[in-house]
């Protein structure tokens, strides 16, 4: 499904972080264009 | 090494509406709008309105937070109430006062109505006696002149704030307030705890700051020292000090260092203290005029806290039950709280379930919710129950039981160092002395990825425990 798309990975400081996201996206063949976490508090 | 203790904590409240549209947020969009504008200034409270909400009496230490009636708490206020076993809640005329009287540089004025007001408050205030009146003598001024000045900032119809230098953007005037404010309830919570203590205030040898603000400049952008510029507006002449910066989380290692200090025998005496951020102030209005709430971020934080050898009956800070998060931990919220609730107490085999309160992140969920951020400490408390039964701790079935009794509401103010657990530091003192409780344990999360130099959380933990010998494990 990511397989050749571009990804911005925006995590959340209590759920899944950025770089994990990011990690999953490039497995699944993405490249990641940007990566962050944000905090919402 | 010598059993640490910490002996005492305040905590106070400034009341500020008018300076909650210099919030960064505020300061950002309400000038995009004037209806915006006009209703952010519709929807701010009165001092009795925010005296009386409940989340507030609980910070200074009217009500345990566990008894906080159900929610909207904005709709459950009772009597207001100025005063509290902790500290105070400070109204706005006499903060602009403390404001002139802890500024250094004549850089805050004040119109002399306002100035007028705030001598008369200031003076028969019970800490009167330690408040520089003259410096709001001072600071009066024709304040349509002084916002005249270049990169001046008006903040009400009374009060303006100068820069510092007009080509450094560190010293700019909104800097500088939000730096003075910090300042100004930090030393308003340490005068409480000294004359709560009735300690010599030249007994205190070093001071820890772990507030928000990084002061600073000439190019030393968050070089500065803010923990001794409370400390000298405080009367402590015989100390020193310096900051501990980790964003939100940086409470918990001032404290851990503090009783490092203490324990080591470097110093007798430290306090650690922080005062609110004002760039915090209005943070959520957007989520509030939405639901038709007041906007509820209108007040700065400010708390103070004594570390010293221990007294025989304080409550000691377990050096050797620290938490901390390890770069190698993994940034999920359940690993997060691996490294901070659970590996410190495996460590000496205390289960979980000997801790009788944990006090994590305490943002206010009425406040957070509107704006869509959830109930942050509701969270760390699902998480922490949860690892309590991976662990076996209890069973899956008791998680909910676990959240509700080991746990809290949040009731602090979104200036995340305060809420960070520092908040409950004076209800935990009062837990394992008079209250009933043994074991306390204090979590605090920073973010450390918005500063965008790494990808990073961070936290620390320590245990707090009842001064009875029979209590170490």
């Amino acid at each position: 499904m990511l397989q050749g798309k571009k990804v911005i990975a925006v995590g959340e400081r209590d759920g899944i972080s950025g770089p994990a996201i990011a990690a999953c996206a490039k497995a699944a063949g993405a490249e990641v264009v940007f990566v962050a976490t944000e905090c919402f508090v | 090494m010598p059993d640490v203790v910490i002996s005492a904590a305040t905590q106070v409240l400034a009341h500020v509406p008018g300076l909650a549209r210099h919030g960064s947020k505020p300061r950002r969009e309400l000038p995009k709008s004037d209806e915006v504008a006009e209703r952010f200034a519709a929807s701010l409270r009165s001092f009795d309105e925010a005296a009386a909400y409940p989340a507030h009496q609980v910070w200074i230490g009217n009500l345990h937070p566990r008894d906080l009636p159900a929610r909207p708490w904005s709709e459950k206020a009772g009597a207001p109430q100025r005063t509290g076993r902790f500290g105070e809640i400070m109204p706005e005329d006499e903060f602009f006062g403390l404001l002139a009287a802890v500024d250094d540089f004549g850089l805050f004025a004040l119109s002399p109505e306002l100035a007028e007001r705030a001598v008369a408050a200031l003076s028969a205030h019970p800490l009167a006696k330690a408040f520089d009146l003259d410096r709001i003598e001072k600071a009066v001024a024709d304040v349509d002149a002084v916002a005249a000045e270049p990169k001046a900032l008006r903040l009400t119809d009374g009060a303006v704030m100068r820069c510092g230098q007009a080509d450094d953007e560190s010293l700019a005037a909104h800097v500088l307030i939000d730096n003075l404010a910090s300042k100004a309830t930090a030393t308003l919570a340490l005068l409480h705890l000294l004359e709560g203590s009735g300690i010599d205030p030249t007994s205190v040898e070093y001071v820890l700051g772990c507030g928000e603000e990084a002061i600073g400049d000439r190019y030393q952008r968050g070089g500065g020292n803010l923990a001794k510029a409370v400390a000298e507006a405080a009367g402590l002449t015989e100390a020193s000090g310096a900051d501990v910066k980790n964003f939100c989380a940086a409470p918990i290692p001032a404290l851990v260092m503090a009783s490092a200090l203490v324990g080591a025998g470097v110093f007798q005496r430290v306090a650690v203290i922080a005062g609110g951020s004002l760039a915090k102030l209005g943070m959520k209005f957007q989520g509030h005029l939405a639901k038709e709430l007041p906007v509820m971020e209108d007040v700065l934080g400010g708390t103070a806290a004594l570390v010293e050898a221990d007294d025989g009956r304080s409550p000691r800070i377990r050096l050797d039950v620290v938490g901390r998060h390890r770069i190698s931990a993994g940034g999920s919220a359940p690993q997060v709280m691996q490294a901070l609730a659970v590996e410190p107490l495996v460590r000496h085999d205390i289960p979980m379930t000997d801790i009788d309160d944990f006090a994590t992140e305490l943002h206010n969920p009425e406040i957070t919710e509107p704006q869509g951020s959830g109930n942050v400490p509701e969270r760390n408390y699902r998480t922490i129950a949860a690892l309590a039964a991976a662990k076996g701790d209890i069973a899956r079935t008791d998680i909910a039981a676990f959240v509700t009794e080991r746990g809290m509401p949040g009731f602090a103010p979104t200036q995340g160092h305060l809420a960070s657990s520092l908040c409950y530091l004076p209800h935990a003192l009062d837990r394992l002395t008079t209250g009933d409780a043994r074991k306390v344990m204090l979590l605090a999360k920073g973010s450390l990825f918005l500063g965008r130099m790494c990808q990073l959380s961070d936290g620390m933990s320590v245990l707090l425990e009842r001064n009875e010998s029979e209590v170490r494990t």
